[in-house]
């Protein structure tokens, strides 16, 4: 496989992945809300033009979509997978968005920005992603005349993302810090601290399967370095804290929790009917018994995998047909059941 | 029950409103909910509409409407409408009316210099600028720790530098 969330990276044990987005505008046109179809046209060929125009140095490893010319199922299973945003998926006009092959770098064309660039990594690695991130930029900006201002930097349409115009975010699997409630006080040192917490799939998303993204507020005033450090920082924090309490939980009572565990799994590998909540929550257990070394015999990747086939739009991708969300919860059951076959 | 504003449709929506510490009721079709303009009907609350109100309120009561409406020459989008939907038209915008969005970022983000990354287009001028005002600073401290040889030599040297910026 050569996605990057079927793989592992740096502290995966609490940290799923890694985003870093900047929002990029076109100085000589209306930001997408105020455009006309026409001008929505030419900054998609504008950015077409900067990424596989003639001896541009990374056509090749890059595919353009077409979002209206996606289905429902196949621009909801691009959210699933982080690389278009809610908002994309449903805009009504001149979307687009730009994916590499490994599917770690995107960019979404007239979203709530003329560009939002991405980049995705597996586990906790800021540093690569905005090196990644940066790069993109810089390459962009030899075609593209970006709206950029001394004394606001990146000009942005919502003020929220002015100035670097940068987000670092990172998705964080805390089991233990949910099941103890230390999760509460948490929250509310992040957000002391200017920092937004949000569930699985960003703004105004709940979260799920003890799932939680946390992401810098301020875009002004900071360098990228030091937004990116200060959302490290807190990371570590926050990892150190997760693992200490999974040990100690284990600790207390071992029976318990390994009893949970492998409820969990047994439920996971032989039910027949399982919504998308319900999977998330038990693949949550069976995640945190793999790299508690409670369960042996799973590769964490298998997990990964499963994580994105549960969910409605890839599971109906995967069996080529739109389902009615019964037969959804058939068919994610079964498809469970297969990848967790032991041989 | 029919909707209480049109008397045609089926009331489908409650819509409470307390003004003033007096709460009125009314049943409302879809229709009409969706007229109401102050009942946001259908989408969840965002932080445009946060945005908006931040802005609004300092500004709708202390200065006269006549004055702060700023219109951009470019893309057509006033200053009122901003406030209105939280979202800037264009880059053009944050020239006309830059200046009134620095509370809002001041308390969006709390330090409003720009730090970041400069595009290479810019980075000329831009660098420049960032350089004389760190001068200026460290002048100002010189001055007030009654260091007067080093604050001339850091006063020539902005000056060099401005007569540079304006070239």
């Amino acid at each position: 496989m050569r996605e990057w969330y079927i793989k592992n990276g740096p502290e995966s044990d609490v940290v799923m992945s890694t985003r870093i987005r900047l929002a990029r505008n076109f100085n000589d046109f209306p930001f997408p809300s105020k455009m006309s179809r026409e001008d929505g046209e030419k900054v998609l060929d504008k950015v077409k033009e900067a990424i596989f125009g003639r001896g541009r140095a990374i056509s090749e490893n890059f595919q353009f979509e077409d979002i209206q010319k996606m289905d429902p199922i196949q621009r909801q299973a691009l959210v699933e997978k982080h690389l278009i945003s809610p908002d994309l998926a449903e805009s009504q006009a001149h979307g687009g968005v730009v994916i590499s092959d490994d599917e770690k770098i995107s960019i979404m064309i007239n979203e709530e920005d003329h560009l939002r660039i991405q980049c995705l990594f597996a586990g906790l690695q800021l540093k690569e992603a905005w090196d990644l991130c940066n790069k993109i930029d810089n390459l962009l900006e030899e075609t593209i005349d970006y709206a950029f201002d001394e004394r606001f930097g990146y000009l942005t349409c919502c003020p929220t993302n002015i100035g670097t115009g940068i987000r670092a975010s990172v998705m964080l699997h805390l089991p233990a810090l949910v099941m103890t409630g230390y999760i509460k006080g948490i929250l509310e040192i992040c957000s002391k601290l200017g920092i937004a917490v949000r569930g699985l799939y960003g703004e105004n998303t709940e979260a799920s399967g003890n799932m939680f993204q946390i992401s810098n507020q301020v875009s002004l005033g900071q360098t990228e370095d030091e937004i990116i450090s200060s959302i490290n920082s807190i990371t570590r924090q926050i990892i150190d804290q997760e693992r200490s309490i999974r040990k100690e939980l284990h600790k207390q009572n071992a029976y318990r929790f390994e009893d949970k565990i492998y409820r969990s799994l047994g439920l996971l590998s032989n039910a027949r009917i399982i919504s998308s909540e319900e999977a998330l929550k038990l693949l949550s257990d069976v995640r945190l018994g793999v790299y508690m070394g409670i369960i042996n015999d799973i590769n964490i990747n298998v997990l990964n995998e499963i994580q994105l086939l549960v969910q409605p739009a890839n599971l109906q991708k995967s069996v080529g047909r739109a389902l009615s969300p019964d037969e959804r919860d058939i068919k994610r059951a079964e498809v469970i059941r297969n990848k967790l076959k032991r041989n | 029950m029919l909707c209480q504003k049109c008397q045609k449709r089926v009331a489908k929506v409650q819509l409470t409103q307390i003004i003033n510490n007096n709460k009125s009721v009314l049943f409302l079709c879809e229709y009409c909910a969706r007229e109401e303009e102050k009942y946001n009907f259908g989408s969840p609350f965002s932080i445009n509409d946060f945005l908006s109100g931040i802005m609004g309120f300092p500004y709708m009561t202390s200065v006269p409407q006549h004055n702060q409406n700023l219109i951009c020459d470019k893309c057509g989008m006033s200053y009122n409408e901003f406030n209105k939907t939280g979202k800037i038209g264009c880059s053009n915008c944050y020239k006309v009316y830059g200046d009134k969005l620095v509370p809002l970022l001041r308390r969006l983000h709390g330090n409003i210099q720009y730090n970041g990354k400069i595009p290479s287009r810019a980075f000329g001028s831009v660098k420049l600028s960032r350089e004389i005002t760190k001068l200026k600073e460290q002048l100002d401290a010189a001055i007030k720790n009654e260091e007067y040889e080093k604050a001339a030599v850091l006063r020539d040297q902005i000056r060099n530098l401005e007569s540079k910026s304006n070239k």
